[in-house]
């Protein structure tokens, strides 16, 4: 009696003590970020171009760059995913959708350096240098094995029974899915690519040779454009100081950009009625 | 009786599995039908065969004809989604759509058929279905907030809606508590003013109810048809007898 009782509490403690370790690194993190960080956020780092070392500058247009090539892998990868994701939600059974769905297994665990490759050898070779459509086409590779794979899962949460309700009353197979599956699963669906929107919105290796980095604001499409994953990594290898401590003001506002698109999701999901 | 669908030699099934077996049948016009039988007879298969239904399932297959007004259904020419806007159907379980309003759950199917003054279709529909009352001051809620009953109640106004001529009831009332099992009778019986109904039941207290006709079913065959009082008073098969009296069952 003792005995279990005993050995109930030592696990319960082991599990407790465990979930603590698995925090501290996080904790940790967050607090070097903030620590290191928050001195050198303000208006002009926000807002300003980089400045050559000991002239100030800011990482203004990293912060742009960001929004673009993100907005750019978003436009492309989140249509393309999601349709494909219903496809292989609405038919399981073809030949094809069984190719999309091992393709979208294997390119879930492609290395990101790789990703960046393709992205390379498919816009840059061919279009004339690197570019921020070659940092957003790297970024929506990377995204759309995510959101195929969400978007299947949430429309597969959809009971047959909604098909064949609206198939009943006398609706076509793509009114059905559009306007009965998709809506039901919309949270899962909006949820899930939040958060890949935000996994990827910190990528830095794909973005290496293919957005490249810049000194000035964002230029166009086909131009290369500086991004905060690319411009902390340039700065935090640098050797001047002022440099690493603007890399840290960089980090923070990199993770205060993934932490909100988290917060989002959580009241995205708050909503599931 | 002046039947509205006759079926003859109706054969269907999944894969290898051979569900109905050859069932011939005349359902009459404005006139409740029952199918009655223990589970696994077929009943639920030969009414989702009635609105090509049945063959969305993969592996389904289905042989025969079945004539609405004089016109097969499964002929190369018939359009499945045209035959089922004419034969609607309330399932089993209360399967409004969640992400959509009451109103839009109703105004679903006549927006589809692009019918006109879909405002009143959806009041109307849910005047019929008896739920007006209870509804028309939350249109925009979400049916999710519907007691079960309810909820039925707007799945059969949702299939009134696209104008059918033939409803089948797909066991309707097996999820639901005795009051609103009687309401949904009680529609049934209005219903049947102006349209046919066939309704699958397990329960032999409701197809005594509400039907005209009676059809036993038994390892998808089809044992007896007839006027329920006949069914149920003086069945000319032993096995519908045996059913009836609770023998198996």
């Amino acid at each position: 009696m003792l005995g279990r009782k005993l050995a109930d509490r030592l696990f319960t403690g082991f599990c407790i003590a465990s979930a603590a370790l698995a925090l501290i690194p996080l904790c940790s993190m967050l607090y070097t970020i903030i620590a290191k960080g928050v001195s050198v956020i303000s208006v002009d780092f926000l807002t300003q171009l980089p400045a050559p070392a000991g002239e100030g500058g800011g990482f203004g247009n990293a912060i742009q760059g960001s929004f673009i090539v993100v907005g750019i892998a978003s436009a492309i990868g989140i249509p393309l995913g999601v349709a494909a994701g219903m496809y292989l939600a609405e038919f399981p059974n073809t030949k094809l959708s069984r190719a999309v769905s091992f393709t979208a297994d294997v390119l879930t665990g492609v290395p990101s350096i790789i990703t960046g490759i393709f992205a390379y050898a498919l816009i840059v070779v061919n279009f004339g240098g690197f570019s921020a459509l070659a940092g957003g086409v790297a970024l929506a590779t990377m995204m759309i094995p995510f959101i195929v794979r969400t978007t299947e899962e949430a429309m597969k949460l959809v009971p047959w029974e909604l098909r064949e309700a609206s198939l009943a009353l006398g609706a076509p197979r793509w009114r059905t899915t559009l306007q009965v599956v998709l809506s039901t699963a919309r949270f899962g669906i909006i949820t899930g690519t939040l958060l890949t929107v935000a996994r990827i919105a910190g990528e830095t290796a794909p973005l290496l040779f293919t957005a490249f980095s810049n000194r000035f604001w964002f230029e166009g499409l086909m131009q290369p454009v500086a991004t905060l994953p690319v411009m902390i990594y340039t700065y935090a290898i640098s050797p001047f100081d002022e440099w690493h401590a603007q890399a840290w003001g960089g980090a923070l506002v990199l993770v205060l950009m993934i932490l909100t698109l988290n917060i989002l999701v959580r009241l995205a999901a708050g909503r599931r009625w | 009786m002046e039947s509205k669908i006759e079926v003859v030699e109706l054969n269907a099934g999944f894969g290898s599995t051979h569900v109905l077996k050859n069932i011939t049948l005349s359902i009459p016009r404005n006139k409740v039908t029952a199918i009655i039988g223990p589970s696994g007879c077929g009943k639920s298969t030969f009414v989702r065969c009635l609105n090509r239904i049945h063959e969305l399932v993969p592996g389904a297959w289905v042989r025969g004809r079945v004539m609405l007004d004089g016109k097969n259904i499964y002929d190369s020419d018939a359009d499945p989604v045209e035959i089922r806007r004419r034969v609607g159907m309330v399932f089993q379980k209360p399967n409004p759509f969640p992400a959509m309003s009451i109103f839009d759950n109703v105004a679903y199917g006549p927006r589809i058929h692009r019918m006109k003054n879909i405002q009143e279709v959806v009041e109307d529909s849910l005047r019929k279905a008896a739920l007006w009352d209870e509804v028309r001051h939350r249109l925009k809620d979400s049916p999710v907030s519907l007691s079960g009953g309810q909820q039925q109640r707007l799945c059969i106004a949702r299939a009134l809606a696209v104008k059918p001529e033939v409803i089948l009831f797909d066991e309707p009332c097996s999820a639901l508590d005795p009051v609103s099992t009687a309401k949904i009778e009680e529609l049934i019986l209005e219903l049947k003013e102006s349209y046919t109904i066939v309704i699958v039941t397990h329960n032999m207290q409701q197809a005594a109810r509400v039907a005209d006709y009676t059809a036993f079913f038994l390892m998808g065959e089809l044992i007896e048809f007839g006027e329920t009082a006949q069914i149920f008073e003086n069945p000319r098969d032993k096995r519908t007898e045996d059913y009836i009296t609770g023998r198996f069952g």
